[in-house]
């Protein structure tokens, strides 16, 4: 009796030693328990697979996935983290930057502003496109210049008395719509997501004048999107010497909750159904190199 | 024999159509000579730890695997080597195609139970909404 509990508990629990942690790899293959069918049954995993939503708003969504193994839950976390394609700028033309920030700074800032265009409707760019379509390009314009203004108290030492648009904040760049993308997005909707970001500041005589192309793109190349964290449990019961002997922690290994929360591109439901949908393309695309290869 | 001289070309195939400058494969099949088709390594292009550990886990859950592993060559090169051998006389390529197979199927269920779910929410935030309205 005990040792059919004890390989239960091997089998599907991660126990959380006062020094470390056991029993983390899974070991339910098919061979390894005699007595255990641990094939892979499509039904069975169908029978005991739930999702269970905790909480869900416009910007963040928890939710749990009881009945999945770590491997393809972290597959799902790794491309909720870095293969969603998003918009995002990455090339900046510069006319102008006499401000004290350089400018590949700059243009490093610009590529992290989370942009609100949805990227399930634009196309992957064309390798060495310079000029961009529009299908797959957004255009951005940020021009501001700082003078000093004149109505300003003689003695007065606050900037933002002194100056007029020495913040430059992500609401100073203006869309630019290319071809016929005026009649697709109406007025408004493609902005950066939040328009209080600070981009740089300046001083009377400075100014930014830059145009900036936004592509769709993966994460690879430039991180952003989603924050899925993990929880931790509290260790704290063995700091205490009677209790340590009573108390044994395990968790259950085939239970993951995941809390997703998005930069606002996305709604976090939508961000999850991408990821899933990400994995899918991957695996299709080697079933069509084998089909290829043995059509030959 | 047959077999192994058109696996050969095959491979040779894929091999000449990268020679030609043009990178289309993403996956290259290697065998040890002398061997069945029961055991191949895998190159697979432009993948990393996404695919290879899931891919791998789906692949261990087949009967017909005596052996499954995946390595990144180098961090700094984006590809794959996933290893496959089957216990008797079935070619590896069959496991890693079923192994394709059911992680697509893994994939739309979890996705089908979730939009399921989201209807569900809501259903049930429009439903109490419309309550409130009958209140008032």
């Amino acid at each position: 009796m005990a040792a059919a509990q004890a390989v239960e508990e091997m089998r599907s629990r991660v126990v959380l030693g006062e020094f470390g942690v056991r029993n983390v790899h899974t070991t339910d293959f098919p061979g390894n328990y005699s007595g255990y069918d641990d094939a892979w049954d499509q039904e069975r995993f169908e029978k005991n697979f739930r999702v269970d939503v905790v909480h869900m708003d416009e910007n963040s969504l928890e939710f749990d996935m009881v009945g999945i193994d770590a491997a393809i839950a972290n597959a799902f976390r790794r491309i909720l983290l870095a293969e969603v394609p998003t918009m995002a700028v990455e090339k900046v033309l510069v006319y102008n930057n006499t401000s004290i920030v350089q400018d590949e700074i700059l243009a490093h800032r610009l590529g992290l502003i989370p942009i609100h265009a949805d990227p399930r409707l634009f196309e992957y760019r064309n390798q060495g496109d310079e000029e961009g379509t529009e299908i797959d390009t957004l255009q951005f314009r940020l021009q501001v210049r700082c003078t000093r203004n004149p109505h300003a108290a003689k003695d007065s030492s606050d900037p933002n008395e002194l100056y007029m648009n020495h913040k430059v904040y992500t609401r100073h760049m203006t869309w630019i719509p290319l071809g016929n993308q005026a009649d697709l997005f109406p007025e408004g909707t493609i902005r950066p997501v939040h328009d209080d970001i600070l981009i740089a500041q300046l001083r009377p005589g400075q100014e930014i004048d830059l145009l900036m192309h936004c592509v769709k793109g993966i994460g690879k190349k430039v991180a952003r999107v989603a924050n899925p964290r993990l929880d931790t449990f509290s260790r704290e019961i063995f700091r205490n010497e009677k209790l340590k002997k009573a108390v044994r922690l395990a968790r259950v290994r085939d239970h993951y909750i995941f809390s997703v929360e998005s930069t606002g591109v996305l709604p976090p439901d939508v961000l999850v159904s991408e990821a899933i949908k990400v994995l899918m393309g991957k695996c299709r695309r080697f079933l069509d190199e084998l089909d290829a290869v043995q059509m030959d | 024999m047959e077999e192994d001289q058109e696996l050969d070309r095959k491979i040779s195939g894929l091999k000449t159509s990268m020679a030609e400058g043009e990178r289309k494969t993403a996956l290259e099949m290697v065998q040890a000579a002398e061997t069945d088709r029961h055991c191949v390594k895998f190159v697979l292009h432009k993948e990393d730890h996404i695919l290879g550990n899931s891919l791998r886990y789906m692949i261990m859950k087949n009967l017909e695997v005596e052996f499954c592993g995946y390595t990144m060559t180098h961090p700094s090169e984006s590809k794959i080597n996933l290893r496959i051998q089957t216990r008797g006389a079935l070619p590896a390529v069959e496991p890693f195609q079923r192994g394709l197979n059911e992680l697509m199927n893994v994939c739309q269920h979890v996705l089908d139970k979730l939009r399921i779910k989201k209807q569900a929410e809501m259903l049930e935030s429009t439903s109490s909404k419309c309550l409130l309205m009958l209140i008032y």
